[in-house]
């Protein structure tokens, strides 16, 4: 068995077992955190797909976490409560919205590249806020959670729980076929040597849009998991801090490998939650350990697992 | 919607564009000629601004403030690329992002420490309050009109050094070709402290002057920057012409959309439609813009390669 | 199989191509020499389809390509490989051949699959790195290939693209001796199957390959021929070889 499967068996393990442990022993709150971080997993891991495979640096990518909560906000604000059509609603919303930010920004490249997709969302940032109607820049509560038919209750924290954990396994996976298909290779061959790539008959733009495409849908996904995580809506969702934050959980993490972007949520969550502990002013000490870690600390957790 | 409200607004559109500019000016220069993505050029802005209300507060004077402004921020920005930024260049744009992103982090947080999370009340000395009549009838705030007589003062003075100046023609040498201005010999690390601090005191100069104007807090600085981003897009990476193009084109254009294009969409269609749309889409319009500009010119308007 | 006419690229003042003239018959080799700054690898760019040149026309195969950009000239049959290496570090010699042969095989939009163990690509490539020499060497990462490996491995992978046309921009450079004579020996071996532009600074290889000679001086062709009419030229002497070996 490779070191990789072994890795994801005993999260698959760990992870599973938790809600029961964490039950036993009086603290569910972990039980809150953890699902919180395989949802920002799912995030971290879409955005592995376009910056640690791809090279492309989207400065962009919480954009998709915040239409996709919108999306379920939105449609439940008009009566639409049902997952069955929530969720499709933001995925494709997400991937029309990649697909057309796409379409501009991946036409030029470098410098130009991350201010444009900073740019952009921060334009859906600013749409956010300016929608009154649904709270403008406080945000608003869901109606409801999304609903199954009954199958599934979001409501209740373990069963929510266990939906996140085998969509994150889900998006893993997925990911994982992806990189190491033809579309994969193009991908990475296309990070590794442009010139290379080109010369030999393959057209980065329509490889790397479609790479985006499927990165913003995923991003959506996670973004309708978040908005029944904390049943809130906010256009904090789409800011730029939070694009930060996932692009960390990728570098943190080790870009370009499977583990890496639930190591890197993994990382940060926990990061925080001790600075949170000891102090309120914790950005204050986590800007700097960012700063030293990427300076210093470039390989990421996943070298260490070789996962 | 009047004329000498448009023409207001006009004035409020340059105004803003100049003080966009000179952020832009000094950040194209860092990006074009250093290769440095510097996400932490708003917070210079910030503290520019917090340093000159301080020194306000602290000493009655207002001179004394903008000093404090404008020096403090020249020394933190040296500081912020000896420290910080020296190990960046040449390294890639990814850890350039994530390196000044940690910046923003720690600044912004800083600043709350040191003065809360709240904003800070500034004043203006009794010569720079009041209003002066414009032509067209109404009023128009002193301050506003100095804030843009010194930005364009400020342009002048670029346009002199860059264009008639040795250090000028340095400056549009390594923009266009780096490597070839360090093979002449010149000394590059000298030339990107000097630009860095360029920058550095133009976005204090900027902070400093938006206290009375704008909201004085935490954050200030990434709102601002992500526009002038879009200025730096639309004008070119590198040059200081197309800053000043895109600076008074993105002032302007978010300006006047924010005022009248509500009013403008309640001509077309319903009320209610356009008191909802309206705002969206003029929160949204200077973006549109930059993506028309991109289509057409994906390097900017005025590339410098 | 290739017309160039009247090609013309210029830097501000300084004419790169100057209306350049040149063809490539079906299986014929055409070298192009030319002292360093004579604008050959301006030349090599625009046939290759990375540059555009402000006037004339490119005809390959018949067609006109002269706007088309690399990628579609490269599916079209059009290999090149650099002057200055370009592969995939980051992958084995044994990817790198599969990527082109994979870039070959149609479009790559197969999400599932995984294209490492899929034998169509392979198979073929181990043939190519078998064919250039480096049979053995098909699990080695490129980043730890020797720089003499590398020139052998964009052969193989311009191979690989089933070219009717290949740019070979010096293929010697940084070659020792007994690896040049490897490499022209292996040259040799492609003349005649292949139509071949070869730009190169190593006399010895250009007059044991080619089967014509044009020399580049400021961007312009001042003579094109076959290697003894241009040996004998007394003004390409005067203009290039007497500066050469």
């Amino acid at each position: 068995m490779t070191r990789g499967a072994l890795f994801w068996i005993v999260v698959t393990i760990v992870l599973a077992a938790l809600p029961p442990v964490a039950s036993a022993l009086g603290q569910p709150f972990y039980i809150d955190l953890a699902r919180r971080m395989m949802i920002l997993a799912i995030a971290a891991t879409s955005l592995n797909l376009i910056l640690g495979y791809g090279g492309m640096v989207s400065f962009g990518h919480a954009a998709y976490l915040g239409l996709g909560a919108y999306a379920v906000g939105i449609l439940g604000f008009y009566g639409v409560t049902s997952g069955w059509a929530q969720w499709p609603v933001a995925i494709v919303a997400c991937a029309v919205a990649a697909a057309a930010i796409g379409a501009v920004s991946i036409r030029t490249s470098g410098i130009y590249f991350i201010m444009i997709t900073l740019a952009f969302t921060q334009m859906l940032y600013y749409l956010g806020i300016s929608l009154e109607l649904f709270g403008g820049d406080d945000g608003m509560r869901l109606r409801s959670r999304s609903t199954f038919s009954g199958l599934l209750d979001l409501g209740n924290a373990v069963s929510f729980y266990y939906l996140c954990l085998a969509l994150m396994l889900l998006a893993v996976y997925v990911t994982y076929r992806i990189v190491n298909s033809r579309f994969g290779m193009v991908l990475r061959a296309t990070k590794s040597n442009e010139a290379r790539s080109r010369a030999i008959g393959f057209s980065p733009y329509r490889y790397r849009l479609t790479a985006f495409v499927i990165a913003g849908a995923m991003c959506g996904l996670a973004g309708a998991l978040y908005a029944n995580h904390t049943n809130y809506i906010t256009p904090g969702l789409a800011s730029w801090v939070q694009s930060g934050d996932l692009m960390f959980m990728v570098i943190l993490g080790g870009m370009a490998s499977t583990a890496g972007p639930l190591l890197g949520a993994f990382a940060l969550l926990i990061a925080e939650e001790i600075l949170k502990g000891w102090t309120e002013h914790w950005q204050v000490i986590l800007g700097p350990l960012l700063v030293l870690s990427v300076i210093f600390f470039k390989r990421g957790l996943a070298g260490i697992f070789h996962a | 919607m009047t004329w000498a409200l448009v023409f207001e607004q006009l004035l409020n559109g340059l105004q803003y564009g100049v003080m966009l500019f000179l952020m832009a000016a000094g950040l194209t220069l860092v990006l074009g000629i250093m290769n440095l993505v510097n996400l932490a050029h708003g917070s210079l802005y910030m503290v520019g601004a917090y340093l000159a209300v301080a020194g306000t507060q602290a000493t009655g004077s207002y001179a004394a403030g903008v000093a404090l402004g404008f020096a403090g921020t020249l020394v933190v920005g040296m500081a912020m690329e000896l420290v910080a930024l020296r190990p960046l260049y040449g390294r890639d744009h990814l850890d350039q992002v994530l390196v000044t992103f940690g910046l923003i982090l720690f600044f912004n947080e800083l600043i709350a420490i040191i003065w809360g999370r709240g904003s800070l009340y500034t004043s203006l000395p009794t010569w720079l309050q009041g209003h002066v009549n414009l032509f067209t009838g109404s009023r128009y705030p002193v301050y506003r009109l100095v804030v843009l007589a010194v930005g364009l003062a400020v342009a002048a003075l670029l346009w002199y050094v860059v264009t008639r100046t040795r250090l000028g023609m340095l400056i549009r040498a390594g923009a266009t070709n780096r490597t070839m201005v360090a093979a002449l010999g010149i000394n590059i690390r000298l030339l990107y402290t000097v630009v860095f601090g360029f920058g550095a005191a133009l976005a204090g100069l900027a902070g400093l002057m938006a206290g009375p104007i704008y909201a004085v807090q935490p954050g200030m600085g990434e709102l601002i920057l992500i526009q002038v981003f879009v200025v730096i897009v639309i004008g070119g990476i590198g040059s200081i012409r197309g800053a000043l193009v895109g600076a008074i084109i993105v002032g302007v254009v978010d300006t006047l959309g924010r005022a009248f294009l509500r009013p403008l969409l309640a001509t077309m269609i319903s009320a209610p439609a356009a008191e909802a749309a309206g705002p969206a889409l003029a929160s949204m319009l200077i973006y549109l813009l930059m993506a028309v500009v991109l289509a057409a010119r994906p390097a900017g308007l005025f590339q410098s390669r | 199989m290739l017309e160039v006419r009247g090609l013309t690229k210029s830097y501000g003042a300084l004419r790169a191509s100057d209306g350049i003239d040149f063809e490539v018959r079906e299986g014929e080799t055409h070298a192009v020499i030319g002292s360093n700054g004579a604008g050959k690898t301006t030349f090599i760019s625009q046939l290759a389809g990375d540059l555009r040149p402000d006037a004339g026309r490119i005809v390959f195969a018949g067609e006109d390509v002269t706007q088309l950009r690399a990628p579609r000239r490269a599916r079209m049959g059009l290999a090149r490989s650099f002057q200055i290496t370009s592969v995939y570090n980051e992958f084995s010699a044994l990817d790198n051949v599969a990527l082109a042969v994979q870039a070959r095989s149609g479009h790559s939009f197969r999400f599932w699959r995984d294209a490492r163990r899929d034998p169509k690509l392979r198979e073929p490539a181990h043939r190519l790195l078998d064919e250039v020499g480096l049979g053995a060497r098909a699990a080695v990462l490129a980043a730890n290939m020797s720089h003499g490996e590398h020139r052998q491995l964009e052969v193989a992978m311009a191979l690989a693209l089933e070219p009717r046309l290949l740019l070979l921009d010096e293929p010697m450079a940084g070659m020792g001796a007994e690896e040049s004579q490897r490499m022209i020996g292996f040259l040799r071996t492609l003349k005649g199957r292949y139509s071949i532009v070869l730009v190169e600074h190593d006399m010895d290889a250009v007059f044991r390959l080619a089967d014509r000679i044009s020399v580049l001086v400021y961007g312009r062709v001042i003579a094109t021929g076959a290697p003894e009419a241009i040996r004998a030229s007394a003004e390409v002497r005067a203009a290039y070889l007497g500066e050469e070996s």
